[in-house]
Formats: C-alpha cells, structure tokens, sequence
C-alpha cells in the first residue's frame, strides 16, 4: 500500500496537498489542468522532489530519504526513457543489473520481455531506429523486468495517436497485471482515463483528490472537473 | 547500496587538491620571498610584463574584428579550411612559430630584403615589438574565432529584418553588431590579457636584456642563472597576484567562446559590394599571410635540414612524448571527474576549483614546486613529473570548459532517469557519460596533448643536461644559431603536436560513433 499522508508540495507559488491511499493492483489516472501539479506529484512520488510536509509511506515505512532507485517503483518519463546509444537489449538490462553484467539467464529475460511486448528480435537495435510507440514499448518491457510494486507514468504516450495510445494502454494493463502493480498514470485526456484507470485522482485547485471510482466521477463530476472538461 | 552515499565525492577531493597545489604554490612563494620590496628591475619587469600583454591584447582583438566580419559575411572557397586553421595556432608550439616569425621578419628575412632597396631602416624583431608580434601571431587567430561565435550568435532573423527594412550597413552594423561587440570585446580582450601576461617562452626568445624582460622570464633568470631563490620566490607571488587579480576581474565578464568546433552554420547577411568588398579581401588575405608565412618559412627552411637532424633529437622526442600523452590522460581524466561533479552539485566550489589554474602560471607553478621538492631530493630529477603534473594541470581549465556544457546536458536529459534505475556511479560513468562524452573528451585530450607537447615552460626550470624535452631543444638550437637545424626539428615538432591532437581526436569520434 502507497500512502500519501497529510503531504504539502511546495515550490515558490505553487502548492498541492495530498492525503490518500492506492491499493496493490490499483489503476489510479491523475487528472487536471496542466499546471496543477500532476508531474510534480509523481516526481516527489519517485523521489525527485522532498515533501514541504507530510510524508509518503510504503507498507507503513516513510520513503524520505530512499534515493529514487531504491524505492519500491518504475517511473516512466514524458520523454528520455532511453539511452539513445544504447541498444535495447542494454537499456533493459539497466534494469535488471545496474552495472549490466547479465548472465545468460538474464539475457534470456529480456529478450522474452522484448517478446512479450512485440518487439522480438528488436534486441540489438538503438532507440533511434524506432518508432515513437516501439520506443514506448521497450521502456515498458524494462518496467517489466523492473518488476517493482507501483508503476507511474508521467504521460510517456501523449505523443502517440489515439489508435497506438489504446494500443499501449492494453500493454500497459498487461504488464501491470503480469506484475500486480500499482499504476498511477497522469493524462490530460479523460478518455485515458475512462479506458484504462478504474479510479481517477482530480489534481485541480492545489489538491490533489482522494482516488473515487472512475464511472462514478463523471457520472457526477464535480465542479473542478466540469471546468477543466469545459 | 549504502556506499553510494559518500560524503567526499571524487570531484571535491579533487578539487580540494587542486586549490592546495595552486594556492599552496602561491603561499610558499610569499613565503619565501626575501622581502617585499621590489628593485627597480623588478618595477622594470612588472611594466613591461603588463605594457606588452596590454599592447598583445588590444592589437589581437582590434585586428580580429575586421578579418571575423569579412569571414562572417563572404563565401570563398576554402573559408571552412581557413576558418579550422585559425584555431591551430592554439596548439601550434611557441617555438616554431618565433622560428618562423624570425626567418620571416628577422635579420636577412623577406621583410628586411625588401626595406632594405627603399633606403628603410632594418626592423628588428627582437624586444617589445617582436614579443607583441609574436603574441598577436598566437591570440589573433584566437580573436577572430571567438568574434566569429559572437558574429553567428546574431539571430539570422534580426539580419533579415534589417535587409526587409533597408538598412545600409553603417545602421545595420550600429544595430546589430557593434552591440555584439560591446558585449564580446571586454571578455576578448581579458583571456587574451591573460594568456599573455604568462608569456615566457616568446619573451625568452624575443625579447631579454633588463628593458625587455617579463615577471616569468625575470623568474626563470634568477632561480637558473643567479640562484636567487628569494627574488625568484617574490616575482612568482607577483605574478600570481596580478593573474589572480585579472582572473578574478575576468570572472564577472561573460568570457567568449571558441575553443570549440563547428563554426559552419550559415547566416544571411548583405554582402556589400564595391570597396567594402575589396576591405574584406585584404583583410583577410593579410590575416591569411600573417599566418601562412612563418609557417612556409619554417618549411622552406627546415626540409633540407631533415636530412642532417641534430644528436640528441630522438630521445627529447621520446620525453616529450611522454609528457604530452600523460599529461593528456591526466588532464582530460580530471577535468571529467571534474566537470561530472560540477554538472551534478548545485554549489560553484567544484567550477571554481577548475578555473582556479587560470590564475596560475608555469613559471610561478614550477617555482612553488622547486621550493617544495628541493629541500628532499636534486629538482632535476623530478623534471619530467613536475612537467606532467603543471602541464595538465594548466590545461585544465580549457578542458573543463568544453565538458562543461555537454555534461550539463547529460545531466539534465538523463540525470533522473539514471537515478530512477538506481544505476551506481561507475556504470552512469562507462554507459551513459563516456559515450555521449566520447567527442569532446578525444577532442579536449588531443588539446591537452599538442599543448603539452610544445610547452616550453617549467621544463626550462627543471631540465638538467641532457633531459630537455624537445620544445626546450628547438630553443638551444635557436640559441646557438643553428637555424637550419632549429627549423628541422621545428617541423618534427609541430608534425608530432598535431598527430597527437589528431589521434586523440580521432579516438574519440570513433568510440562515439561506435
């Protein structure tokens, strides 16, 4: 369980509270109006950015102070997923040795993982012979191999097409389900929402919501949302 | 995974030993300083010291100005050629170029042949003159290529605006450059100020005698030849403090850019016809005659000397190597722990640590560290390490810079993502920093390497007979008026400078794009 308790970000003007939870297996979409703080609440998530106050627990224990490798989540960019130099096959294996000495069996772990999200036999290319989407498709298959508890995503397919976002949204939910993780995703677009998250967090006025069923937000949205669905 | 968290990071340690060899130089100078009084010849040394860097500075950046706006603003064949020659004089040794610079305007030179029928005085070459010709020969070049960054950094929009609005070139040039100018000059104006202040090995060779002397040269002469520990110990704290003064003056003007490479992008700006265009022609055909000649003239002499080279060469040869290609290492390796830490840390000590050479000089370097070693063993013996460690050390800087920015970048595009995968240091190092680095560090090692390979500087205070690197060869040939053979080995010099700064370079690229 990923607890956010009594949490204040604060950066020169700009402030959010936070004071919720998000349950293993969770799919949890934050959703707002750019600038109310949905990245930066993931950055102090993954360790980026310290709380101003409150703190963030996992299973009970505060994460303050745990660099953001060691802590029990896969952060997923907007963009820089991928060492461009690298090859796939070395940008996934960061993942699962940090000094990239891979035994044969590890070396075997990605090449299934590569596999399993379409793109076998892709393991000696470089990212800059990729496409957008097959990109978004290998820094999936690290978080694969990361296999780590909680998953956010800041936005990493907003620059894909609405077919080949659906697309990664499907592969989204497999890997999360293959790894019983806990997803927190920011959108802008609640359709992103409506498809994938069961539940939705609305990032709106300096808050960030306690997560409510998704169906049940829109059936009923309350102002915040109204105005930023115009 | 706890033991990433060390409090003394690579970067500070050396930084921390950085500021103790430069300032720890410094203070066992004032140390030993006799008293703090300084003779007149001392006062002498200290005027010209600053009279000649002034004159050096101001010329070079003046004269840079007309040849940077005609290469800016005219297409020629070969411009691209001639704009990567301009940056070799940095790495072209001292030496060879006051070889080439005596055949050329010395005594029974082109220059003087052509004075003499026209019943005009003999120009010498030797003195002030001759060492402010020999310092705009090095930092004209210099010059231009940094006014040539300030001339590209001009939006092309803003040219465009003003050829849409009809502007004539005096309105464009009040408009758009001379602002450019203003802003580029002073920092111009100031690295060149420094790097001339430093003259030693042009002064040794051009100028001399009590009214010609610089505060390095004047330092040289009383540890080598009168063993005058105490004057030589106060000059260098002068020294220092005048470096240390116009460093730190430098320091708050944005310094130019133009160590660097690609100077190819291309900017739309109404090339005037009629005289302007013939200005443009001469002025770069003198800045190209200025530079092309001596260096002819070194070729012209020195081939047929090939065939007789002097005794003793191949081994100097052999140091100098040496020195150049582990001071290279030692350099580029510290200069990228350095400047990794720096794009890392939010504090400015680790920047200011590196830049700190700036205010260093050989001379006053290598005198800190006669006086350190002397009281243990024969200074002679520690020549060829003393070498390395000032050579690297005082390229330092220059490395830093061109790291600088590119790790910033690294940093900024990759910083959270290696962080976010938890990666340690040494494999952020090998997968993420030395590939996309590759480039510059080849590039700022082959610098390091030609710049080492012709240094004549604290070698001259160390060298014991028989241990001359081969630099401080050339100048005993000189010396001696072995011309013909001082040419020669110039030219194996200057081959040797640019096949390691083309090595180095070299490797670099091909590891980056491998």
């Amino acid at each position: 369980m990923l607890t956010l308790e009594t949490l204040v970000l604060q950066q020169d003007d700009f402030h959010l509270t936070a004071h919720w939870s998000v349950a293993p297996g969770d799919r949890v979409a934050l959703l707002g109006p750019s600038g109310a703080g949905k990245s930066t609440l993931l950055m102090a998530l993954a360790g980026f950015l310290p709380p101003t106050q409150g703190r963030i627990l996992w299973q009970g224990a505060d994460l303050a102070g745990i660099l953001p490798g060691d802590r029990p989540l896969t952060i997923l960019f907007q963009d820089q997923n991928l060492f461009p130099h690298l090859t796939l096959a070395q940008n996934l294996g960061l993942g699962l040795s940090p000094t990239l000495r891979l035994t044969p069996a590890q070396a075997a772990q990605i090449e299934t993982a590569l596999a399993r999200v379409g793109l076998a036999g892709m393991g000696a290319r470089k990212p800059g012979q990729l496409s957008g989407g097959q990109q978004g498709r290998a820094a999936l298959a690290r978080a694969l191999l990361r296999a780590r508890p909680v998953l956010l995503l800041d936005e990493p397919f907003a620059a894909l097409g609405p077919a080949l976002k659906a697309e990664m949204l499907d592969l989204l939910d497999e890997v999360a389900t293959a790894t019983g993780a806990a997803v927190l995703m920011v959108t802008h677009d609640p359709s992103d929402a409506k498809r994938f998250a069961g539940k939705t967090v609305l990032v709106a006025d300096g808050v960030a919501q306690a997560p409510v069923t998704t169906a049940e937000l829109f059936a009923n949205p309350p102002q915040a949302l109204k105005d930023y669905l115009g | 995974m706890a033991s990433r968290a060390v409090p003394l990071s690579p970067a500070v340690g050396l930084s921390i030993a950085i500021a103790a060899l430069i300032l720890g130089s410094a203070v066992m100078v004032a140390a030993r300083a006799d008293s703090f009084a300084l003779a007149p010849a001392d006062w002498q040394a200290v005027r010209f010291t600053v009279l000649q860097a002034s004159l050096s500075a101001a010329a070079s950046a003046l004269l840079a100005i007309p040849v940077a706006r005609a290469l800016f603003r005219r297409r020629f064949p070969l411009r691209g050629a001639l704009i990567r020659l301009l940056a070799a004089p940095f790495v072209l040794p001292v030496v060879v170029a006051v070889m080439g610079l005596l055949t050329v305007f010395g005594r029974g030179g082109p220059i003087n042949m052509a004075l003499a029928p026209l019943g005009l005085p003999e120009v010498s070459i030797f003195g002030l003159h001759g060492v402010v010709l020999a310092n705009v020969f090095f930092n004209m070049p210099l010059a231009t290529r940094m006014l040539l960054h300030g001339w590209q950094s001009i939006p092309a929009e803003r040219f465009r605006l003003a050829q849409s609005l009809g502007l004539p070139p005096s309105a464009q040039f009040r408009h758009l450059e001379a602002p450019m100018l203003r802003a580029q000059l002073p920092g111009i104006f100031a690295v060149i100020l420094l790097i001339c202040l430093a003259s030693f090995a042009i002064a040794l060779m051009l100028g001399g005698g009590p009214k010609a002397s610089t505060l390095e040269l004047a330092i040289y002469q009383s540890l080598r030849f009168e063993f005058d520990l105490g004057r030589a110990a106060l000059l260098a704290a002068v020294q220092f403090t005048l470096c240390a003064a116009i460093t730190l003056a430098a320091a708050r003007l944005t310094l130019p850019q133009g160590f660097g490479a690609g100077l190819g992008r291309r900017i739309e700006m109404s090339a005037a016809a009629g005289w302007r265009c013939v200005l443009d022609v001469l002025a770069i055909a003198a800045a190209a005659l200025f530079l092309f000649a001596p260096l002819l003239a070194v070729v012209i002499k020195g081939v047929p000397g090939l065939a007789a080279l002097p005794n003793g060469l191949w081994p100097a040869v052999l140091r100098s190597v040496s020195v150049a290609v582990v001071s290279a290492l030692l350099a580029t390796s510290a200069a990228l722990v350095l400047a990794t830490g720096a794009a890392r840390s939010k504090s400015r000590a680790i920047e200011l640590a590196a830049m700190l050479p700036l205010a260093a000089s050989s001379l006053v370097l290598g005198t800190g560290l006669f006086l350190m070693v002397r009281p243990f063993v024969t200074p002679e013996t520690l020549a060829l390490p003393i070498t390395v460690l000032v050579n690297a050390t005082l390229t330092l800087p220059y490395l830093f810079r061109l790291l600088l920015p590119e790790a910033r970048q690294i940093e900024v595009d990759y910083g959270r993502l290696t962080k976010s995968l938890g990666l340690p240091h040494c494999t952020t190092l090998r997968f993420v920093i030395l590939p996309r680095l590759a480039r510059p560090l080849g590039y700022g090692a082959g610098l390091a390497a030609a710049l080492s390979m012709g240094d004549l500087g604290v070698i001259a205070l160390f060298a014991g007979d028989g241990g001359a690197t081969l630099p401080l060869f050339v100048q005993h040939l000189i010396g001696a008026y072995r011309l013909q053979q001082a040419a020669a080995a110039s030219l194996i010099l200057v081959a040797i400078s640019f096949a390691l700064f083309w090595a180095f370079d070299r490797l670099g690229s091909r590891y980056a794009d491998a």
